[in-house]
């Protein structure tokens, strides 16, 4: 397939993943992301960025703003302008914390630890700041690929309570990646 | 947490249907303007020659601006809330200014100099400053608590368009009460109320509108 088969194919599985077909809406997700890593990762390496980060800020970022997007569209311009402006607040974020933060700077010339892991895992560290319930809950049905009413039963909780609790964590994951950048 | 992890969190939410950006942008205009006109109402009354202010030039040429200030601004509102700006419709906005530089030129031809100033200064100045910012505030809240939900391409410019959005609501409604018609007041005041409500939205827009 070359390219504009390619974004054809993920505009169709945009419009059947707002129709409410989950499987499509997974299948999108999984081939834009490999895109937008290549995408990402030559535009964030360059200033020291974690390109997972970023992707996974994307895809948040794609998921809660999807009716931003017009029907009938290409999608690609869409997903791109929503990537550029996360790479851009994930700049203006990075250098907020090279200007504070010098000697964890200064730990890193020095090599002793390995990897600069501090900056290497943003999901993991804004996941102990989501309440209780909702770290559960995005546990049960993202690391533990639970469906909603496994989840349900697993935690105790009515599957509608699952949905919710789960669309809530997924904005306060958005807002807290958000809330360090200002 | 994995990439592939948060997909799956995502894919089960996506079951969750969407709220269409034009229905959440016409929903809160919808009840600010309702808000606004209740607290015209409630505060204001029409001015005391209404029904003959109908057939008044300088009535009719006020609320032409205001209403078409407020149209042209809302029509941009579902474009500033995108992050792909198609840069389209932009001049709209210059239909209003237009407008009343039209009318201030007339209104300099037609009226001598002498009385210039009178009609600039007007008798409402502080009223007119004070009170449209207060009926634009509603609309303006609303715009911007529903523009949090979407991803305006440049914040900053999505706050701007609220503001005169809600600035021709108010000073529209504004103009009802006002005792004050001619185009050099309009061109004065008018402008200086709404451009407070237009920076004070700029400037909650770049703080809020940023996602």
């Amino acid at each position: 397939m070359d390219a504009a088969n390619h974004e054809w194919h993920w505009t169709m599985l945009m419009e059947q993943s707002l129709e409410g077909d989950c499987a499509a809406y997974h299948r999108l997700l999984s081939l834009l992301t490999p895109a937008l890593r290549r995408a990402i990762r030559s535009r964030a390496h360059s200033v020291g960025l974690d390109a997972e980060d970023v992707v996974q800020e994307v895809l948040l970022a794609l998921h809660l703003k999807r009716n931003t997007w017009i029907r009938g569209t290409p999608i690609a311009p869409w997903v791109a302008a929503i990537a550029r402006n996360k790479l851009v607040d994930a700049h203006r974020r990075r250098g907020r914390r090279l200007e504070i933060s010098i000697d964890s700077v200064v730990d890193t010339l020095r090599g002793d630890s390995g990897d600069s892991d501090e900056n290497a895992h943003d999901l993991e560290r804004v996941l102990t700041s989501l309440s209780t319930r909702q770290r559960q809950v995005l546990q049960a049905v993202s690391l533990e690929g639970y469906s909603a009413r496994e989840a349900a039963v697993q935690l105790d909780m009515t599957e509608v309570a699952v949905r919710v609790t789960l669309h809530r964590s997924l904005k306060s994951l958005a807002a807290l990646f958000r809330e360090e950048t200002s | 947490m994995k990439t592939e992890a948060l997909i799956r969190a995502l894919s089960l939410d996506a079951a969750r249907p969407i709220v269409p950006l034009n229905r959440i942008v016409g929903l809160a205009l919808a009840a600010g303007v309702a808000a606004s006109v209740l607290l015209f109402t409630l505060t204001l009354r029409p001015r005391a020659d209404f029904p003959m202010a109908l057939y008044s030039p300088g009535f009719l040429f006020k609320m032409t601006i205001t209403i078409c200030l407020a149209l042209t601004a809302a029509t941009l509102l579902g474009e500033v809330a995108r992050p792909l700006g198609r840069g389209r419709s932009r001049a709209a906005l210059a239909l209003a200014p237009a407008l009343l530089v039209a009318g201030v030129a007339i209104e300099l031809f037609v009226v001598p100099g002498n009385e210039w100033h009178t009609r600039l200064i007007g008798r409402n100045a502080p009223h007119c400053v004070l009170l449209i910012p207060m009926l634009s505030a509603v609309p303006a809240a609303l715009l911007m608590l529903a523009l949090r939900r979407t991803a305006p391409a440049r914040p900053g410019f999505a706050g701007i368009v609220i503001g005169l959005t809600a600035g021709g609501i108010g000073a529209g409604l504004y103009a009802l009460s006002c005792p004050d018609d001619s185009p050099l007041f309009v061109a004065t005041w008018y402008s200086f109320a709404i451009a407070v409500v237009a920076g004070i939205c700029f400037i909650a827009g770049k703080r809020w509108l940023r996602w």
